[in-house]
C-alpha cells in the first residue's frame, strides 16, 4: 500500500528522517495559509497523488510569492495528473503539500527495499539522484550501490560509512547519512515497508541533508500488524471497482482496453493478458478471482468486470483446480448474468475439474457463450467479437 | 527417481486440523501419500484424519520419522512454523499460505542459510510427484507419470504446463510450485539442478513471471552447465506478462518492477542466450516442450 508524501514524511519523522517543513492543503486557501505559516520566499506547491513521475507530468510547482502558491494550488488541485506511473486515466487531486523550497548544492538518491536476489533488506544509493535517475540507472547500473544487509545483525557501521563515502559525503553531512540510514532501516522493519525511497536527497549549500521526496510503500501482507496505517487509505485515492474487489479479495486492476477478463490465478491472468494482446487486443482489465474463490466471489468478480463502460467482450480463462471447479466459476457467471444481464459476447475457457459439468450449467441456464479450446483460441474469439462490437456501436 | 518426493515420503502437516487443511490432506492421503501425522499446538496427544496429532514438530519428527513438513498455517503464525520445522531439521519443507509477511521471509530465509533443510514456498502450490505422492493443494487428477520435470512461480500457470505435458503424452516427473512471493525458498536454479542430475527427467519446464531475478539466475545457471557440458536435456521455458503496465503489482506480491528490472523481454533474452527453447504462449508449453524433446 502506497501512502502520500506528506504521510510518509510524517510516519519517517520520528527515525530522523529530514523532510523540509511543509503542510497539507486541501484550497487554494488553504495552501496560501500553510505557505505563510512555513515562511521564507519560496516554496514548492506538490501535487499528492499515489503514482510516481510527478515532476515530469508537472504536479510539482515552485512559487516565489504567497499569491503564486495560491495560484499554483488552484490549477493542480481538482485536475487529473497523468504520469508514466498512472496509466492513460491519470489520477485525481486532492490535495497539495506546501513545502519550504530548499536550494540543492548535489541531489542524491537513497532507497530501503527487500532485494529479492539475496531476500535481504538492501539500501540502494546513488551520487546521481534526481527524476532522471531511472534511465540512467538503466543505461548504466554501475550508477547505483547496493549495500545488503544481513538481517542477523542489521546494518553494520563501516557498510553505512562507505555508502556515505560513495554518495561523496564527508565530515558532518557522512555523519548524518549514516544516522539516516540507521533510522531507515529501523523504520523500515517497524513500519512492514516494502520500499522506502528518498529521492532527490538534497544536500544543502550548508552540508545538510534534506529528504525533498519520499516514496513508502506498506507490505499489504503485513497490514494486520499495523491497523493504525491501515486507517491511511483514504477511498478517494482509489479506483472504486479497485476497491470493492479488495473486499471481496479478488486480485484487480483496471486496464485501458475493451476486453474484460476474469481469471482464477495470478499467473493465468498474466498468460490471457499476453494471450489477448498476441491476438491484437488489449485488456480491460486483470481480475484474479484466487483458486479459493466461492461462487459470491466470482459473481462479484462477473459484475464488476461488466461495470466498465468500456468492453466490448468479455474472455472469462479458468483451469479448474482443487478447490475451484470450473462448476462453481459457472454458477458464479450465470448468477451474475442473471442478475446484470450480458450486454457484450461472452468468450469462455473452462480446462481442468468438472469442466464438462460447468457447459452443461451454462448452457442449461440459457447464458449465451462461445467456449474455446485452449486459451489462444479464446483470445482470438474475444479479439474478434470486440472488434466487431466495436464496429457496430460506430456505424450506430 | 524424481525429485524431491517419492511414493517412500513420510509426510507431516503443520496445522493439519484447520479446515482447509484437513480438506488437503484427504486428498493427500487419497491420492497415496503417505502422511503419517499432524502438528497443532495444544491438539497434541489427540488424533485427526485417523493420524496421531502432535503438540511441536520435533515430537512429530521424532515418533514418525517424517521428512517433509506440509505448512498450513495462517499467514501471522507461518515464519515461526517453518522455523519450527528448521529447528527440528526437517529437510524439506513446503509452505502453501499465501500472503506472508515479506521481512518474516527475510528472517526465515536467514535462519535456512545456517541449516540443511530446503524451502518450497511460501504462497506455492506445493510438490507431486504423480501417483506416488502429492503434497499441497493442486488437483491430482491432471497429473501424470512422465518424464518432465515442472518448476513454476504460478500455481494455475503450473497446472496449465501439467496439463499441457498431459495432454502431450510426456507426463510428468516432479512438479515443483515455487510460489509467486518476493522472497521464497527454493528458486529455478536449485530446481534446475535436481532436474538435470535426476535420471527419469528427460526435459525441464521453468515458467516464470515478470518481476525479481529468479529467471536471470536460471539463465546463468543454464550457461554454467552449458559452458561445463553438462546441459544434456532440452529445458523450456514460458515468461508470463509481456503485456502487463509496469508499477503495478498483478496479483502476485513477486510480479512488480523496480528500476525497469524484471521485465519479460530480458527473462526470455537471458534464458535463450543460456540454450533455452521459449514457448511463445501459454497455450504452446506443452507442444513447445515435444519438439524440443523431437530435436
Amino acid at each position: 500500500m502506497y501512502v502520500h508524501e506528506f504521510q510518509a514524511k510524517q510516519l519517517l519523522s520520528s527515525y530522523g528522517v529530514p523532510a523540509p517543513r511543509g503542510a497539507v492543503a486541501r484550497t487554494p486557501a488553504a495552501a496560501r495559509d500553510a505557505a505563510r505559516e512555513i515562511g521564507g520566499g519560496a516554496w514548492a506547491v506538490k501535487a499528492q497523488i499515489l503514482a510516481g513521475g510527478r515532476g515530469k507530468a508537472g504536479g510539482v510547482k515552485i512559487a516565489e510569492s504567497l499569491d503564486a502558491v495560491a495560484t499554483e494550488s488552484r490549477q493542480l488541485l481538482g485536475s487529473t495528473l497523468v504520469t508514466e506511473q498512472t496509466g492513460a486515466a491519470g489520477r485525481k487531486v486532492a490535495s497539495v503539500y506546501v513545502e519550504e523550497r530548499v536550494a540543492a548544492a548535489r541531489e542524491l538518491y537513497l532507497a530501503v527495499l527487500v532485494d529479492r536476489a539475496s531476500g535481504r533488506v538492501a539500501f540502494l544509493t546513488s551520487a546521481e539522484g534526481g527524476e532522471d535517475i531511472e534511465e540512467a540507472v538503466a543505461r548504466d547500473p554501475a550508477r547505483i550501490d547496493k549495500l545488503v544487509v544481513d538481517p542477523a545483525r542489521g546494518p553494520d557501521d563501516a557498510g553505512l560509512r562507505n555508502a556515505a563515502a560513495g554518495l561523496g559525503l564527508d565530515g558532518a553531512a557522512a555523519e548524518a547519512a549514516v544516522a539516516l540510514m540507521s533510522g531507515l532501516y529501523k523504520a523500515f522493519h517497524e513500519l512492514d515497508a516494502s520500499l522506502i525511497e528518498i529521492n532527490p536527497l538534497a544536500v544543502t549549500e550548508t552540508g545538510e541533508l534534506r529528504a525533498i521526496d519520499v516514496k513508502l510503500n506498506l507490505d499489504d501482507n503485513a497490514l494486520f500488524r499495523h491497523p493504525e496505517l491501515e486507517a491511511l487509505r483514504d477511498p478517494d485515492d482509489f479506483d472504486p471497482t479497485e476497491m470493492e474487489a479488495a473486499r471481496y479479495e479478488i486480485n484487480y486492476v483496471k486496464l485501458g482496453g475493451d476486453i474484460g477478463c476474469m481469471v482464477n490465478g495470478a499467473g493465468l491472468a498474466l498468460a490471457t493478458l499476453d494471450a489477448i494482446g498476441r491476438a491484437g487486443g488489449a485488456a480491460a482489465d486483470f481480475m484474479d478471482v484466487r483458486p479459493v474463490a466461492t461462487r459470491e466471489q466470482i459473481a462479484t468478480g462477473f459484475r464488476l468486470v461488466l461495470t466498465n463502460p468500456k468492453i466490448k467482450a468479455i474472455l472469462v480463462n479458468v483451469f479448474g483446480g482443487g478447490i475451484l471447479r470450473c462448476d462453481t466459476m459457472a454458477e458464479g457467471i450465470a448468477s451474475a448474468v442473471h442478475a446484470h444481464g450480458l450486454p457484450v459476447p461472452l468468450i469462455l475457457r473452462l480446462a481442468g475439474t468438472n469442466m464438462e459439468i460447468a457447459k452443461k450449467t451454462l448452457v442449461g441456464q440459457g447464458v449465451p457463450v462461445t467456449f474455446a479450446d485452449d486459451m489462444a483460441q479464446a483470445a482470438e474469439l474475444a479479439v474478434r467479437a470486440a472488434k466487431s462490437g466495436a464496429a457496430k456501436s460506430g456505424a450506430a | 527417481m524424481a525429485i524431491l518426493v517419492t511414493g517412500e515420503t513420510k509426510v507431516i502437516c503443520q496445522g493439519m486440523t484447520g479446515a482447509q487443511a484437513t480438506f488437503h490432506c484427504e486428498q493427500a492421503i487419497a491420492y497415496g501419500t503417505k502422511l503419517v501425522a499432524g502438528v497443532t499446538p495444544g491438539k497434541g496427544g489427540g488424533k485427526h484424519l485417523y493420524l496421531p496429532v502432535f503438540d511441536d514438530v520435533a515430537a512429530a519428527v521424532a515418533a514418525t520419522g517424517a521428512e517433509v513438513s506440509l505448512v498450513f498455517v495462517p499467514p501471522r503464525a507461518a515464519a515461526d512454523a517453518i522455523i519450527e520445522a528448521v529447528d527440528a531439521g526437517v529437510p524439506l519443507i513446503v509452505c502453501v499460505t499465501e500472503r506472508v509477511p515479506v521481512l518474516d521471509m527475510v528472517r526465515v530465509k536467514r535462519r535456512l542459510e545456517d541449516s540443511t533443510s530446503r524451502l518450497i514456498g511460501p504462497n506455492s502450490p506445493g510438490v507431486i510427484t504423480p501417483e506416488a505422492c502429492k503434497i499441497g493443494v493442486m488437483p491430482g487428477h491432471i497429473h501424470f507419470p512422465g518424464r518432465i520435470g515442472i518448476a513454476s512461480r504460478s500455481a494455475s500457470l503450473a497446472y496449465e504446463a501439467v496439463a499441457q505435458t498431459t495432454a502431450n503424452r510426456l507426463g510428468q516427473s516432479t512438479c515443483v510450485g515455487i510460489g509467486g512471493d518476493p522472497v521464497h525458498g527454493m528458486g529455478f536454479a536449485d530446481c534446475l539442478e535436481l532436474f538435470l542430475d535426476d535420471p527419469e527427467t528427460e526435459g525441464v519446464l521453468l515458467i516464470g513471471e515478470i518481476g525479481g531475478t529468479a529467471e536471470e539466475e536460471a539463465a546463468a545457471f543454464l550457461s554454467a552447465r552449458k559452458a561445463a557440458g553438462t546441459l544434456d536435456k532440452p529445458v523450456v521455458a514460458y515468461i508470463a506478462g509481456e503485456d502487463a503496465p509496469t508499477g503495478r503489482r498483478m496479483g502476485h506480491a513477486g510480479t512488480v518492477n523496480v528500476f525497469g528490472k524484471g521485465g519479460a523481454d530480458d527473462k526470455i533474452a537471458a534464458l535463450r542466450a543460456a540454450g533455452a527453447v521459449i514457448a511463445e504462449s501459454a497455450a504452446e508449453i506443452g507442444a513447445t516442450m515435444r519438439r524440443a524433446l523431437a530435436r
